[in-house]
């Protein structure tokens, strides 16, 4: 550390952007973040009042989730990130024995086995603290090397990657484990692997793309032929897509109102509060409200990245960069699959989408971000 | 491999990752672009296609169909109503394990596995989720009790009340009503798709049939907007259903069931007509069925049952059923020779029991002639002719006339052509002449074809509806009055009643007198000895409150070969003679005319006259209707 310290002062790129540290810093809040996060937290709430047919107890049960994820964002952001780094080894090692454990005792709902329970104290998903613990375990790893990293080290990143992925996606839980792939692959991107392994991995992808469609399950497969022709079985899997495209496409430009969706007040959109709620909103408030929703989502990874390049460390910087690009992730995905692009799987559309745990990690990762950012050196 | 140097270079990662994070970023907007461009798609250039969706899942137009237009007879009795049906249905969307609940079903009620084969076929043929698609009709109160009680084990299942047609009298109407039947795939690509938008029914047969479009009424229509699972939220504007007109037939519930009666178990048809009107009083088929069973679709068994009986019981033989007419031709015969001037009144053959064409071995027998030589009616006149059915009187006559005259006149009372207005399944019997044969038989008229005609046997055939329209046009004195079953006025009648054929104004009224005279003689002239008395006094002219004009007739089933005795009691029973009985009363004053068949009854007089004579008291001597019948009249 001391190391880093010596070699800092030379003032590096952004360095000449030194700033006075104000009251947000002290209390380790950024302003900014938490502006956007409530505006996204209100919007979501609004729609999610009317997608519950204008019920205020969900409305509320959902307010105090988002409390919870507040109250959760804030310890987090007071902890320094010097011991974000020093836990991280600990909590990869402990996050792959809860999943480990699921294998022996945990339960199953719909198939799959996700959860642990601690009975009368708490049931929680494993998968979802590894979101959080996969960028933070390769951003450990690669604080002290060399970057560009070295393809030695590119390859004990790629097993990193790989243990969690593969044991959440036995679950089964394809959807995480790919994005916790993909978060991973973000950090070996942002850390600057070289152009040849990026694009080498990209069609390496596409080639084996057609082998893939073999290791498929029945219902995966099911969902991509449902993507590419929903009429096969409109009133079965292609229900739910048809019924969202026509939600959107009713909504047009201004919707048709708030609260007087038919698509979703009828009940004819399924999940309509949980992960197609962006159904509702495109119904409502038409395009207009979604490129609202769709700016206040870009501010806020605009906010991250700037926090992200302004980080002093290479472990801020890739945990900062990783957390605000997977939150793209899932507003990508999620949105992509409402709209018809791509396969339905189960993604939320964050901070909006009904639900406690999604809000919770992200509200988390939010919280390290903000830590990264307001615990700076220079004001030690 | 040894570390180069132990030291970073934070500028140097800084700047790659500031590198790496723009280029993210930048590919982060594009993504976020295509994303915006893919709702633009959905939401602006889609729009239009999209709202149509959205209003087509949400927006239901439903039909409200028509309630049908009952039936009544011409005393106001209820003969064909509606009432609540109430049929087994399945909402697939709710049923957790549909095959499960089939079974479970099949152990509750009466569901072969053929219903559940047609069911699973209307379940992919339906349009949304939630739609429910019925699995058994008409359950029994029974059923629907035990269903009721199982209900909370099987969601999903669901008893829904309908109306559907029923005719309280069973099979008493069957022939006389028609009926309706469930609408079929065949029916369904022929019929006008929006008229019969949600009625499941239309009339097949007979008045059903034929005022189909009086009865059915118009359909009405709401549009209701409707939750995913089908159910009602609000009705957004409704056009009220026009309830099908109600129809009143001149029929006569009591005089049908009379006459029902009084043909019993045995095979036969009986029409009665008001003379006046055309109006028909009862019109009996039997053997019946009961046409509430096809109402609602009917058993393979219990319709293969039906079809297959040797008694045709789906055979309309008061419509349908065409005879040989026997001596029931002869006043007409007689009434042809006297207009003619053939006969006159006084003129007479002496019958020795036979006649025999010139140059022709072959022997026509009257029906009292025996192998002793003893029988024959001695010296003939026309009156006696009709009165005792002389046949050598009518084949001489007959042979004297020539089949040209006999045709045209024969043809002015409604033979050889189907005179009812509404009654679609009437047949026009058959009418023979030198045409027809030469046409459909290829061979020239004989002389020996007149001779049989004369005592209306032969190639001609009659409907029990056309002999008692010809009664009836002897009744009125040539005034015609082509058979009707509505009562009141409609255009689909007003249309038919064109074709109704010509009065008849060639016949003096001393012709009329004097055939209505003989005919009133077969009924009323009694004791004047063997060999004198009418044929049916015997058996009805005794005790009668009111004067009947009448003919017997027997048609052959199975040609005697020559030279052979006919013994009734070694053919079959099937093979036996139809008889036959026309009349008409009062005479004075014609109320009512009638046509009997009885199938294989052996000699009319004997067997079909008495029938007859049971329909005309019930229904001019029963007080009741000596009221009706004369309201109507006037």
């Amino acid at each position: 550390m001391s190391q880093d310290f010596v070699r800092q002062l030379p003032a590096g790129g952004f360095e000449f952007h030194r700033r006075e540290a104000g009251i947000g810093d002290k209390i380790h809040v950024d302003a900014t973040i938490v502006f956007l996060l409530l505006c996204i937290s209100g919007y979501g709430l609004l729609i999610l009042y009317s997608a519950v047919g204008q019920q205020s107890a969900p409305v509320l049960a959902q307010s105090i989730k988002l409390g919870i994820a507040t109250v959760t964002m804030l310890i987090m952001a007071q902890i320094p990130p010097v011991v974000y780094l020093r836990f991280a080894p600990w909590l990869y090692v402990l996050g792959l024995l809860m999943l480990g454990l699921i294998y022996f005792v945990g339960f199953e709902v719909n198939g799959s086995r996700r959860w642990l329970r601690i009975p009368g104290v708490v049931n929680f998903q494993p998968s979802e603290i590894m979101k959080l613990v996969v960028p933070m375990i390769l951003a450990w790893y690669f604080h002290d090397r060399h970057l560009p990293p070295k393809t030695r080290h590119i390859g004990w990143a790629m097993l990193m990657i790989a243990i969690p992925v593969l044991m959440i996606g036995g679950q089964p839980d394809l959807g995480t484990a790919l994005i916790i792939g993909v978060s991973g692959l973000l950090v070996l991107f942002l850390a600057g692997i070289s152009w040849r392994f990026v694009f080498g991995a990209i069609s390496l992808m596409l080639v084996s793309a057609p082998a893939l469609w073999f290791i498929l399950r029945d219902y995966q497969r099911q969902r991509i032929l449902t993507l590419l022709d929903p009429e096969r079985d409109p009133l079965g899997a292609g229900w739910n897509i048809i019924q969202s495209k026509t939600a959107i496409g009713s909504g047009g430009l201004s919707g048709k109102g708030l609260f007087q969706g038919t698509q979703s007040n009828l009940d004819f959109l399924p999940e309509s509060q949980t992960d197609f709620i962006i159904a509702v909103l495109a119904e409502e408030l038409g395009l207009v409200g979604i490129v609202v929703l769709l700016i206040l989502y870009l501010l806020l990874m605009g906010r991250g990245i700037i926090i992200s390049v302004q980080a002093q460390d290479t472990f801020g910087r890739l945990l900062s960069g990783t957390i605000t690009f997977t939150f793209f992730v899932y507003v990508f995905v999620n949105i992509g699959m409402v709209s018809g692009v791509i396969p339905v799987v189960g993604v939320p559309l964050p901070i909006v989408s009904y639900g406690g745990t999604s809000v919770l990690t992200l509200f988390a990762g939010f919280g390290m971000l903000m830590s990264i950012h307001t615990h700076r050196r220079i004001t030690l | 491999m040894v570390e180069p140097l132990a030291l970073k270079d934070h500028t140097g990662e800084s700047r790659i990752y500031v590198e790496r994070a723009v280029l993210g970023f930048g590919l982060l907007i594009l993504l976020t672009l295509f994303l915006v461009g893919r709702l633009f798609y959905l939401q602006i250039v889609q729009h239009d296609v999209y709202t149509t969706l959205s209003d087509k899942n949400r927006i239901q137009v439903q039909s409200l169909p028509p309630i049908r237009g009952l039936i009544y007879d011409r005393n106001g009795e209820l003969i064909a109503d509606n009432i609540p049906s109430y049929n087994l249905v399945i909402t697939q969307e709710r049923v957790d394990d549909l095959d499960a609940t089939l079974t479970a079903l099949q152990q509750l009620v009466d569901l072969s596995d053929a219903e559940v084969v047609a069911f699973r076929n209307r379940m992919k043929r339906r349009q949304r989720p939630f739609e429910s698609v019925p699995v058994l009709f008409k359950l029994s109160p029974e059923e629907i009790a035990r269903v009721s009680v199982n209900r909370y084990s099987m969601p999903g299942v669901e008893i829904e009340a309908k109306l559907v047609r029923h005719y309280p009298r069973g099979a008493l109407m069957a022939h006389a009503v028609g009926s309706v039947r469930r609408i079929n795939e065949g029916d369904a690509r022929r019929l006008d798709a929006v008229a019969y938008s949600g009625t499941d029914h239309i009339g097949k047969i007979g008045i059903e049939r034929f005022y189909e479009p009086a009865l059915l009424g118009k359909v009405g229509y709401q549009r209701v907007e409707t939750d995913a699972r089908g159910k009602v939220m609000k009705v957004i504007d409704a056009t009220l259903p026009i309830p099908g007109e109600d129809l009143t037939l001149s029929l006569d519930s009591s005089l049908q069931q009379a006459a029902s009666d009084a043909l019993g178990d045995r095979r036969g048809a009986i029409v009665a007509i008001d003379p006046a009107t055309g109006g028909i009083l009862a019109l009996v088929s039997k053997p019946s069925y009961d046409p509430n069973l096809f109402v609602t679709g009917i058993d393979h068994a219990t319709y293969a049952g039906l079809r297959d009986s040797i008694d045709v019981p789906l055979f309309n033989r008061a419509l349908q059923g065409q005879y040989e007419p026997g001596s029931t031709i002869k006043p007409l015969i007689g009434l042809t020779g006297l207009v003619t001037g053939t006969v006159t009144e006084e003129a007479t053959i002496e019958d020795p029991g036979w006649f025999r064409l010139p140059n022709d071995s072959r022997l026509h027998r009257d029906w009292n002639w025996t192998k002793s030589g003893l029988g024959g009616h001695g010296t003939v006149n026309i009156r006696k002719a009709i009165y005792r059915s002389c046949n050598v009187y009518f084949y001489t006559l007959a042979v004297q006339l020539g089949i040209d005259r006999i045709h045209d006149h024969l043809a002015l009372f409604g033979f050889g052509r189907n005179t009812a207005l509404d009654l679609p399944e009437a047949r026009s019997g058959l009418l023979p002449s030198r045409a027809w044969k030469e046409e459909v038989r290829g061979v020239t008229w004989y002389p020996g074809d007149t001779v049989n005609i004369g005592i209306g046997q032969g190639d001609m055939l009659v409907t029990p509806l056309q002999l008692a329209t010809a009664v009836a046009v002897i009744a009125n004195r040539g005034k015609w009055v082509a058979p009707r079953m509505l009562m009141q006025e409609n255009e689909l009648l007003k249309a038919a009643a064109k074709r109704t054929p010509p009065d008849i104004d060639r016949v003096p009224d001393h012709v009329w007198d004097l055939i209505i005279e003989s005919m009133e003689m077969v009924v009323h002239r009694g004791n004047q000895g063997y060999g004198e008395n009418g044929t049916a006094w015997a058996y009805i002219g005794r005790g009668l409150e009111y004067r009947m004009a009448g003919k017997s007739g027997t048609a052959q089933v199975v040609g005697i070969r020559q030279g052979e005795e006919y013994d009734e009691d070694e053919l079959e029973e099937r093979q036996r003679k139809h008889a036959w009985f026309v009349a008409f009363a009062p005479v004075d004053n014609p109320q009512i005319a009638v046509a009997v068949l009885l199938e294989n009854g052996g000699g009319g007089s004997a067997i079909a006259s008495p029938v007859a004579r049971t329909v005309l008291d019930h229904y001019l001597l029963d007080p009741r209707h000596r009221v009706a019948s004369a309201a109507v009249n006037r």
